[in-house]
């Protein structure tokens, strides 16, 4: 039996077409991905992510707990409401899952996390949570709603009380802030500005209506994994997982290694793997005819590769991916594509920001 | 439900067959098709001039989720494709059956057609799919 999200009747009043997403039944599209795309680029989108999972992490040692179980620093948050991305690793330093965690006050954050590896990571919460006086609490009372683009800010503030609209006035990206009933972030997933906001499960269906008469676009999960390709974000599962270590997914700049007494789960490990040189993830681009797609194989002079996740980018209105290769910098490689290989260029991945070519 | 005009005859493979007379059938993809792949980003089309058996992979249909081949649904030559798709491939999903036409085929036998799925048996292979 699949899980519905409080948005689920919206969805099929939209047009919706439904797909199975790691046991939850979310929209894919609402017809066409590519103008949904677009819409985020442009103007505004808006995304239900009711299926993350919210944790709060509070208590007396939700501090040292949490420099325990993230390989980035939560002490290196000071302003109350700031953000900070990290992975959480396992002792061989792969990739349990990749998070957000909020900066509230040191005895107080909260984590959102992904749907597909849920309870693993509650487990894995749970289970690292051993011997620190911290109280892990799920939130399962509220929708999320990610609203993005360069038209979301002020679309969203229409359905903003004065409160409301005064608590993210001047709010920098990645930060959040509790305004009455809203959890309101500037945090994303598409490389635009916009918000990120848990809404109470009985106002969301209003909610969502209301930003869709403000003229906010429903966007599918099919767009959402076009707009963070293009922004270089990673996807849990696809460019990582539990034998990929951050180093070679393009995350060693969520690696905190100072101060050096810090312990962290998989520090051991990962300190051996960056002795050792790691593979790493790099951005491709074809201009050519075709797409590249995930699990096409790759050659380097220094041996073989995979591309992770590939799509058609409608933005820049060619292919682009992202891929393992051996460590080095070609400035190019071979991909093969439907028995042929193709030579593409090797570049930084993140392809599109803010609506603009990053190439 | 999907859109499966009775004039029109089917492949399994989801290609669909117009006859313009004189032995020339347009070809295209089935509305059924293009819904399941989804945006249209490429279409490769054969060359005018090519010979072409039935089931041979012919063109390519490239969407943002997947690429999939096209088969020949006769044998013949191809003597036409719609040039339009090079700029415009969502036409494809706009207008599968109209405007978003991939190819002509002069066939070689049109009777050949004959052994081809009318609207019902094409429906019914979705339904066992």
């Amino acid at each position: 039996m699949s899980s519905k999200t409080a948005l689920h009747a919206k969805h099929l009043e939209a047009g919706a077409k439904m797909v199975d997403f790691f046991g939850w039944e979310m929209p894919i599209s609402y017809g066409s991905q590519i103008e949904e795309h677009h819409a985020v680029r442009q103007d505004a989108g808006m995304f239900d992510v009711s299926h993350m999972t919210i944790v709060d992490v509070t208590g007396e040692q939700a501090q040292p707990y949490l420099r325990y179980l993230l390989a980035n620093d939560v002490a290196k948050l000071q302003d109350k409401g700031k953000a900070l991305y990290s992975g959480m690793l396992n002792e061989a330093g792969g990739v349990v899952d990749d998070l957000i965690v909020y900066h509230f006050d040191a005895t107080n954050y909260r984590l959102v996390v992904n749907s597909a590896t849920r309870e693993k990571d509650m487990n894995w919460l749970l289970s690292k949570a051993e011997g620190f006086a911290v109280t892990i609490t799920e939130k399962p009372d509220f929708a999320m709603l990610a609203v993005q683009g360069p038209g979301a800010k002020d679309k969203a503030a229409n359905l903003f009380s004065e409160a409301q609209k005064e608590a993210v006035a001047g709010m920098k990206p990645f930060y959040g802030v509790q305004a009455e009933d809203l959890f309101i972030a500037t945090t994303g997933y598409t490389g635009e500005a916009g918000y990120e906001i848990m809404v109470p499960v009985a106002r969301a269906a209003q909610f969502w209506q209301e930003l869709l008469n403000a003229g906010v676009k429903p966007c599918g999960l099919g767009a959402r994994d076009t707009l963070r390709l293009e922004a270089g974000m990673n996807l849990y599962g696809q460019d990582m997982d539990e034998t990929i270590s951050p180093l070679a997914a393009n995350m060693g700049w969520t690696i905190t290694w100072e101060p050096a007494e810090r312990n962290f789960v998989g520090r051991q490990a990962l300190e051996t793997l960056k002795a050792q040189g790691t593979d790493k993830l790099v951005g491709l681009v074809m201009k050519e005819k075709g797409v590249l797609r995930a699990g096409q194989k790759i050659k380097t002079d220094n041996g073989e590769g995979v591309i992770t996740s590939g799509t058609f980018s409608p933005t820049l209105g060619h292919a682009i991916a992202m891929a393992r290769i051996p460590a080095g910098t070609p400035a190019t490689v071979e991909v093969e594509m439907r028995k042929k290989w193709v030579t593409v260029d090797v570049v930084k991945p993140c392809f599109v920001r803010n609506g603009k070519s990053a190439l | 439900m999907s859109n499966i005009p009775s004039d029109l005859r089917y492949a399994a493979t989801h290609e669909w067959v117009r006859p313009e007379g004189d032995g020339v059938f347009t070809v295209g993809i089935s509305e059924h098709a293009q819904d399941l792949l989804g945006d249209m980003v490429f279409v490769d089309l054969p060359d005018a001039g090519d010979k072409v058996s039935t089931g041979d992979d012919v063109a390519v249909a490239e969407s943002v989720k997947a690429a999939s081949d096209v088969y020949a649904p006769l044998t013949g030559e191809v003597i036409a494709i719609n040039e339009d798709l090079e700029d415009s491939p969502e036409l494809v999903n706009s207008d599968p059956y109209g405007d978003g036409w991939l190819f002509k085929i002069k066939a070689d036998d049109p009777e050949e057609v004959e052994g081809l799925l009318n609207a019902e048996g094409y429906q019914a292979s979705i339904d066992e799919e």
